[in-house]
């Protein structure tokens, strides 16, 4: 089938003479989506063991006896305000504006820390009145699924905090860029992740 | 039965005390010793030679996708040997204890040895091998100068040398987990485990699951990004095909192992429920769940090798790859089929007809993409002119091993059949039989095949002979009669035996193995004596000893730092063979810089942040977590300040590395 290349005239080329490097960052983007992929088969597992164990309640209390709909409802609203405010972020560094990008970040990680904050309440609270992960197979899993998710987020704003000193360093120069577009994916990433956990766990759990 | 009280948590040193020295048993008293003068003669070599400079500036901080492979094959190999040190106790053990013989081994010691064996074997010998071999072939296969993330590439080296240090150090200070190479819940939970085995196990799986992961998207990106100017998909060398299948196989199947591995550490240090036998929790979950990774890694195992044995068949036949497409296929097709098909692990489960009717025809089905491979091969073979080199000779102890082992894989898919056969001797014969003859053979025949390209000289034809009848026969002789006995009842992990009349067998797979060791001697053997006349089996042809077909074989033995001066450009599938018979000239002059990335030694850095924390989450010593914890994230971080990471080959360096190739090939020729 090579044959067909063949002419005559036409020199066939086996060297590339004028080769350029590949710019540097070649492939993070592809690198890190797939990490992600990779990340979210974690959550997958967590979810379907939701799904096996959500309903072994062992004679202790159920979801619709624990959740309070309208604090996650609130908890909800923060992280996807986050998600918001880190796009305005990526809109900023694409004008080109360092400081407009490290004021969004700022307000993206106080949106993270809130719903932290609110997350840990509802926790706090949950062990406090007798319903820890140690209770039932289903706590396990609603505790081990919601808190893996806020394992990331936690992660998501020390990369925040670092990425915003590296940006007063060294301004927006390609590495910084690629950053920010990597932790915008992480970003949102959790935030698709946390709509399947507001639907899954949180609404139909209070419908059973 | 537990032996030992769990002991009592202190704050300064957790659970961690004298006790945890396992003075009692010379066995491993012995073995200690052993280890340690061997260790002090390594060190004292490396000193007194001067070494250490050396070992730290042009490997253990190399990001060289080339070093960092052979790093995996050293690993892989001494890893090895402690694998096959407790296969040995094990027939050891069975081979005598009758007729109320006791044997040797307490049960204690002996459910330790048979899980770490069974461990070790896969997690860090295998996947370091295939590992390993990736790294080095991959990239010089596609044209490509590194992989795409040269420092996670050696993060993921050491993390998983991590792991393997720190299953090994369970060998001197406390003891490891007597549960089988997968724990099954609720035997590895803490009411029936309260001691440190399971934990090294998970956290030496998990330090190593997470090089695992990195390493496999690395090489997916690497191929998907990288490959030469010229190789669309359908171009790609078959090995670099079965990498990529096998490297996708493992960024979908590892994180399930992590997970799986979480909740099982959750259940024993947090005291959830999601294994244990009470207040709902369901220990067949994990079953499921770590088959479902499980039965992939198996494929991730195998397929590599089918890409070796096509590239050797094809190599050594002197023709191209009979049905390259339907290979291509033939191996997608498997890395799908291998998420469809877990089940069939435990059939006994009990998940009813329907359940394990779907989960038998998915495993039969996989035999068909297999088999047409297998066909592939021998049409390869067929009116070649085949060379028995040493890499062929293996290939073709792999086709006639490897098809009775999936046969009577086939014939374990078949649920009514399981049911007699589940965990018994059969089994163990049957994946033995498919690891030892696919994974197995196929390293060997892929250490033999491009040991001339990594080094420069060809591998001691007379002791790689020993060595390949030893282990074909010494296999065949120790895994015959496991079947046998598998056959006839005899479950697997028995220390002691009632019925007299079944130690001969067991004495014949004894002295199979003894046979076995007889070949990994030999290749110990053959390993040295090349290198010792390591002159006289120079290879003479600047880089292509075999009369190869792929680009691995267009740049010189071994290859320089950066692979390929100019990247060729790919016009066929053989594109070496494309190069060569269609004359292609190799360019002498207009060399240019060369962009690579630097060496660093944060790898190493982090991955022992990462051992010191396992051990401390194994021994409880919290305040040792947190502190390596934190020097592992904080450590992490300074890495990312660090903005230069690559330099430039000046063209002048590779001008004179280039010319020395020109005055070989002409000296050659």
């Amino acid at each position: 089938m090579s044959a067909k290349t063949i002419t005559a005239d036409a020199p066939v080329q086996f060297y590339d003479l004028d080769e350029h490097a590949h710019p540097e960052g070649y492939s993070t983007m592809l690198g890190f989506w797939i990490y992600l992929m990779s990340d979210c088969l974690i959550f997958a597992i967590l979810f379907a063991c939701y799904a096996v164990l959500g309903g072994s309640y062992a004679a202790g209390p159920a979801p619709k006896d624990l959740f309070d709909l309208k604090l996650i409802a609130l908890n909800t609203a923060m992280l996807l305000f986050s998600s918001i405010t880190y796009g305005f972020a990526v809109l900023q560094m694409q004008q080109g504006k360092v400081k407009g990008v490290q004021i969004w970040l700022a307000v993206t990680a106080l949106f993270g820390l809130a719903f932290l904050g609110i997350e840990l309440y509802e926790f706090h609270h949950l062990i406090e009145i007798g319903a820890g992960p140690q209770r039932s197979a289903f706590l396990s899993s609603f505790f081990t699924l919601v808190g893996t998710h806020g394992l990331h987020v936690t992660f998501g704003i020390i990369w925040l905090v670092t990425l915003m000193f590296q940006l007063s360093k060294h301004g927006l120069i390609a590495a910084n860029k690629r950053r920010v577009m990597c932790l915008s994916m992480f970003w949102h990433f959790l935030d698709v992740v946390w709509i399947g956990v507001f639907t899954f766990v949180y609404l139909m759990g209070v419908l059973r | 039965m537990i032996p030992h009280p769990a002991p009592e948590t202190g704050p300064i040193l957790g659970k961690l005390s004298l006790e945890a020295l396992p003075l009692h048993e010379p066995i491993l008293v012995a073995t200690f010793i052993g280890v340690v003068l061997g260790g002090i003669a390594v060190l004292g070599l490396i000193t007194k030679f001067r070494l250490w400079g050396t070992l730290w500036t042009e490997w253990f901080t190399t990001v060289d996708h080339k070093r960092i492979g052979i790093m995996y094959m050293i690993l892989g190999l001494i890893m090895f040997l402690r694998g096959f040190a407790d296969a040995i106790m094990m027939r050891l053990q069975q081979a005598m204890a009758f007729g109320g013989s006791e044997g040797y081994l307490t049960p204690h010691h002996y459910d330790q040895v048979f899980t770490a064996h069974g461990v070790i074997m896969i997690f860090f010998v295998a996947m370091p091998f295939i590992t390993g071999l990736m790294n080095y072939v991959v990239p010089l296969q596609i044209g490509a100068r590194d992989v795409s993330f040269p420092f996670l590439n050696n993060f993921s080296f050491w993390m998983t040398t991590a792991g393997a240090v720190l299953t090994m150090i369970s060998l001197f200070i406390g003891e490891y987990a007597q549960t089988g190479w997968l724990a099954y819940p609720p035997l590895s939970g803490i009411a029936y485990s309260p001691n440190v085995g399971v934990d090294y196990y998970i956290w030496g799986l998990q330090i190593a699951g997470v090089g695992t992961t990195l390493s496999g998207i690395n090489l997916v990106v690497t191929i998907l990004k990288l490959r030469a100017p010229g190789m669309g998909l359908m171009k790609m060398p078959v090995f670099t095909w079965t990498s990529l299948c096998a490297n996708i196989l493992i960024v979908a199947s590892f994180p399930i192992l992590t997970a799986t591995l979480v909740l099982l550490s959750l259940d024993r240090y947090v005291g959830t429920n999601f294994f244990t036998n009470d207040l709902g929790g369901s220990p067949m979950m994990y079953v499921n769940l770590i088959w479902i990774w499980g039965h992939p890694e198996v494929y991730i195992l195998v397929l590599p090798l089918f890409g070796v044995f096509s590239e050797v068949t094809s190599t050594f036949s002197g023709k191209r790859l009979f049905g390259y497409t339907s290979m291509v296929y033939a191996t997608i097709c498997i890395t799908i089929l291998s998420y469809l098909v877990w089940l069939h692990h435990f059939f006994t489960m009990g998940s009813g007809a329907s359940v394990n009717s779907f989960f038998g025809i998915t495993t039969m089905v996989i035999s068909i993409p297999t088999g047409a491979k297998l066909f592939n091969w021998l049409f390869t073979m067929y009116r070649g002119r085949i060379r028995f080199e040493l890499p062929m000779m293996w290939t073709v102890a792999f086709m006639l091993t490897f098809v009775i082992g999936g046969m009577t894989g086939v014939l374990l898919a078949v649920p009514p059949a399981d049911f007699v056969l589940h965990n018994s001797l059969f089994l163990i014969a049957h994946f033995h039989n498919v690891i030892i003859g696919g994974v197995l053979f196929g390293l060997f025949a892929a250490i033999n095949y491009w040991w001339p390209k990594a080094f420069g000289y060809k591998l001691d034809v007379f002791w790689g002979k020993i060595s390949f009848w030893c282990w074909v026969v010494g296999f065949w002789v120790a895994f015959t009669p496991l079947y046998i006995l598998g056959l006839m009842g005899v479950t697997r992990r028995m220390r002691v035996f009632d019925d007299p009349s079944l130690q001969i067998w067991f004495v014949i797979a004894g002295i199979g193995a003894l046979i076995v060791a007889a070949g990994i001697g030999a290749m110990l053997v053959q390993f040295a004596v090349s290198i010792w006349r390591r002159k006289e089996l120079r290879d003479t042809t600047g880089g292509d000893p075999w009369e190869g077909r792929t680009l691995e074989w267009a740049t010189s033995s071994p290859p320089p730092d950066y692979n390929f001066a100019f990247t060729p450009v790919i016009h066929d599938l053989d594109a070496w063979y494309d190069m060569k018979t269609r004359g292609a000239q190799r360019p002498v002059d207009g060399y240019r810089d060369i962009h690579m990335p630097s060496n660093t030694g944060t790898g190493m850095i982090l991955s022992g942040f990462c051992l010191v924390m396992g051990f401390a989450l194994v021994w409880h010593i919290w305040w040792l977590v947190a502190l390596s914890f934190a020097a592992t994230i904080v450590g992490a971080i300074y890495h990312t300040f660090n903005y230069k990471r690559d330099f430039d080959i000046p063209a002048a360096t590779v001008a004179a590395v280039e010319e020395a190739r020109t005055r070989q090939l002409a000296a050659g020729a």
